[in-house]
């Protein structure tokens, strides 16, 4: 059969893949020196990899079940590493990752670790044991380890809320990047993003997303590692910038000391016009803020976003593709190195980022030069007409001020290369790094929302007497709604009502974290104490949501709360979660105990040979 | 004691082993941040190194330990699996 060919050829395909975008790449620097517009170089990276991207799709084309749902279990170890890493890195982390550093330094440095410190939670608690129990969804698991279809429908409507509130910031980007690459405007860009996502995961489910994220992984870390390291050795920073940084940051505070952090007021931002969403440098780079609560605020958003990691079902199903237990704990391993890859890269970006703008002794400096010679740079004529830098001169003397010179984070991770004099190429590159990053999240995510419809409602609860050809149909038309939802709702542009992509994690581990946690480590956990659980822990922190976020509160409770202990609308699931413990082990505790079949269930899932829990369905 | 048991026994500490790590280089050394900046390493400030960079490539370290800590507990137990990844 073709199939086996194609695993064991994986190494040969994927390394002629990389070499052929190579390739590409260089062509596209040719065609730059031969007098081909940046605007052209910028649509031919995108629609050439996203053609790929399609036609891997295509390629993947199944009619079994199998491999619909979990490619088939035969994603070998690395492959689903890289699968993984792409799933996992959605366009906000390639594109506002490292502006988030940047402006924020160490206290925002809590979304690395916790972005990555999650992956031992779920190498330790979930992935090897629900790779064991065979099942297709995270709902699955959850429905048939506390057995009944009510505790399976909380827990979907549980990956529903969390999965779609993340997707429509996928879209968002997806449209926003291909709007600005194609040229044409953001709602085109929207739908446009949404047919590439469709493409590729249409015809093939998890089979052909898979293989297209270890493509989407491939071109997004060549896009976001080449910049770091060719801006590195432009602005002095040596050859391999993750060791060789040092003085950079300790320059950096000098600098920050020179020009002073000066805090601008709000009526002076507003008098001088500076457009939304664009910040100044007002912290510091490197330094620790000080006092208990500062604290607290980082070990809480850490808190928060490892274990809304392990929580999120479209990570953990990456788990269920691969051949065998084992290779599921090593797998996730993989996934968090080439994780690390791009997030160890941010902070050294941001750093190169600001040296290049601050250091008066660089041809690129800005900072501290006349405004009307930084306004002559071409650079910053560009940026500025689509209002993603501005300068306001607030004391009025000419001279640009470390405080009167605004930008979007987004900027330092699209704009860098060209601050830095690096050929357009790079720029188109990063694009369509970015075009990749924002696919391949938002393709796990519209799979794992329909297929928990599909399977876990539809064939477990409506018709469980369903035949193939109807499940996959219903599958595929459930993904093509949900995908058409999130975009209609992305198309609004009301990403900052909806609010920030933390909130998924928030709602997952609220919800879903301690039902699989004790679904594998409490025996003792019941049916009862699982449904109470997952509803008490999702309403009480969609309620805190409610409460503490202003947008929210204030047409909802008539006014702005204080939040409780610190804890804002980012760390809401500090709140869901341990409710959901408490309320999840008391009601175990005054219910009946498992049958024994269940138990029995329990101690199969937790060694690592044998049949599946659940086989083929 | 069944083998299973013993299995799971060994299994469970080794969990636990693993998260007192996790918990090591997620948390408690960032209790300590300001203290820690004091200090360097490579030329970087040490806490800003660790949220960086330290703690991630202690978590990718970690994983691959764990991993493969967990496999020789398969093999003694005789629940490891055939070949096949």
């Amino acid at each position: 059969m073709f199939k086996g060919d194609f695993i064991q050829n994986l190494p040969k395909i994927y390394g002629t893949y990389t070499g052929g975008f190579v390739v590409f790449i260089i062509l596209m620097a040719i065609a730059e020196q031969a007098g081909v517009s940046a605007k052209n170089i910028g649509v031919m990276f995108v629609a050439f990899t996203v053609l790929i991207y399609a036609l891997i799709g295509y390629l993947s084309r199944t009619i079994q079940v199998d491999a619909y749902y979990v490619a088939g279990r035969q994603v070998p170890t690395v492959f689903n590493g890289m699968a993984t890493a792409a799933d996992w890195m959605s366009g906000a982390s390639f594109v506002a990752l490292a502006g988030g550093v940047y402006y924020g330094g160490y206290t925002y440095m809590a979304f690395l670790v916790g972005w990555t410190g999650g992956y031992v939670l779920v190498a330790t608690l979930m992935a090897p044991y629900l790779r064991k129990f065979g099942c297709y969804t995270v709902p699955d698991f959850i429905g048939t380890r506390y057995g009944g279809n009510l505790v399976r429908a909380c827990s979907v409507f549980v990956l529903f809320i969390a999965s779609f509130t993340y997707v429509t910031a996928q879209i968002n980007a997806t449209g926003t990047i291909a709007s600005r690459a194609l040229g044409i405007p953001f709602e085109a860009g929207v739908w446009v993003g949404l047919i590439s996502i469709l493409i590729c995961s249409m015809l093939g489910g998890m089979r052909a997303v898979t293989w297209t994220q270890v493509a989407q992984y491939i071109v997004l870390i060549v896009a976001y590692l080449i910049p770091v390291f060719w801006i590195s050795s432009k602005v002095g920073g040596g050859v391999f910038p993750h060791l060789m940084l040092g003085d950079e940051v300790a320059r950096l505070g000098e600098l920050e000391q020179q020009f002073g952090l000066v805090k601008n007021s709000a009526a002076d931002m507003k008098a001088a016009g500076v457009p939304g969403g664009l910040k100044y440098i007002s912290g510091t780079h490197s330094g620790v803020p000080e006092g208990g609560m500062a604290v607290w605020k980082y070990l809480s958003l850490a808190i928060c976003m490892m274990v809304g990691t392990a929580s999120l079902p479209h990570i953990l199903m990456r788990y269920f593709t691969t051949p065998s237990v084992r290779a599921a704990r090593k797998s996730v391993a993989w996934s968090l190195f080439f994780i690390f890859l791009l997030y160890s890269s941010a902070p050294m970006l941001a750093t190169l980022s600001k040296l290049a703008l601050m250091d008066p002794n660089l041809p690129t400096g800005i900072i501290g030069k006349s405004i009307s010679e930084v306004q002559s740079i071409e650079w910053v004529q560009r940026w500025s007409e689509v209002k993603q830098v501005f300068i306001a001169d607030f004391n009025g003397d000419g001279i640009l001020q470390l405080n009167e010179w605004f930008m979007r984070g987004d900027v330092v991770v699209l704009a860098t290369p060209e601050v830095a004099g690096l050929p357009f190429v790079i720029s188109g590159l990063v694009f369509a790094g970015g075009m990749a990053a924002a696919m391949s999240t938002a393709d796990g995510l519209v799979l794992a929302i329909s297929n928990a419809l599909s399977h876990d409602i539809y064939f477990k609860i409506i018709d469980p007497k369903a035949d193939t050809r109807k499940r996959l149909l219903v599958a595929r038309v459930l993904l093509v709604i949900i995908g058409a939802a999130g975009a209609y709702i992305a198309s609004f542009r009301l990403t900052s009502i909806l609010g920030s992509v933390a909130w998924a994690f928030d709602f997952a581990m609220s919800g879903l974290f301690f039902p699989l946690v004790l679904g594998v480590w409490w025996k003792r956990a019941t049916r009862e104490g699982a449904i109470a659980g997952i509803v008490t822990g999702i309403l009480s922190g969609l309620f805190y949501l409610l409460w503490v976020y202003p947008k929210f509160s204030v047409p909802i409770f008539g006014g702005v709360n204080e939040p409780f202990l610190g804890i804002d609308h980012l760390r809401f699931g500090l709140i869901g979660a341990p409710i959901c413990l408490v309320v999840m082990v008391v009601v175990s505790l005054m219910t009946k105990e498992p049958s024994p079949t269940t138990q029995k269930m329990v101690d199969d899932l937790r060694i690592p040979t044998g049949k599946p829990i659940l086989g083929k369905q | 004691m069944s083998n299973k048991d013993a299995y799971w026994n060994k299994t469970k500490n080794h969990m636990i082993v693993t998260l007192v790590l996790w918990a090591f280089f997620s948390l408690v050394i960032f209790m300590f941040g300001s203290e820690l900046n004091t200090m360097s390493f490579l030329g970087y400030p040490l806490a800003y190194y660790m949220t960086a960079q330290g703690s991630l490539l202690a978590f990718v370290i970690i994983l691959f330990w764990t991993a493969n800590k967990q496999e020789k507990i398969d093999e003694e137990h005789g629940f490891s699996e055939r070949e096949d990844d």
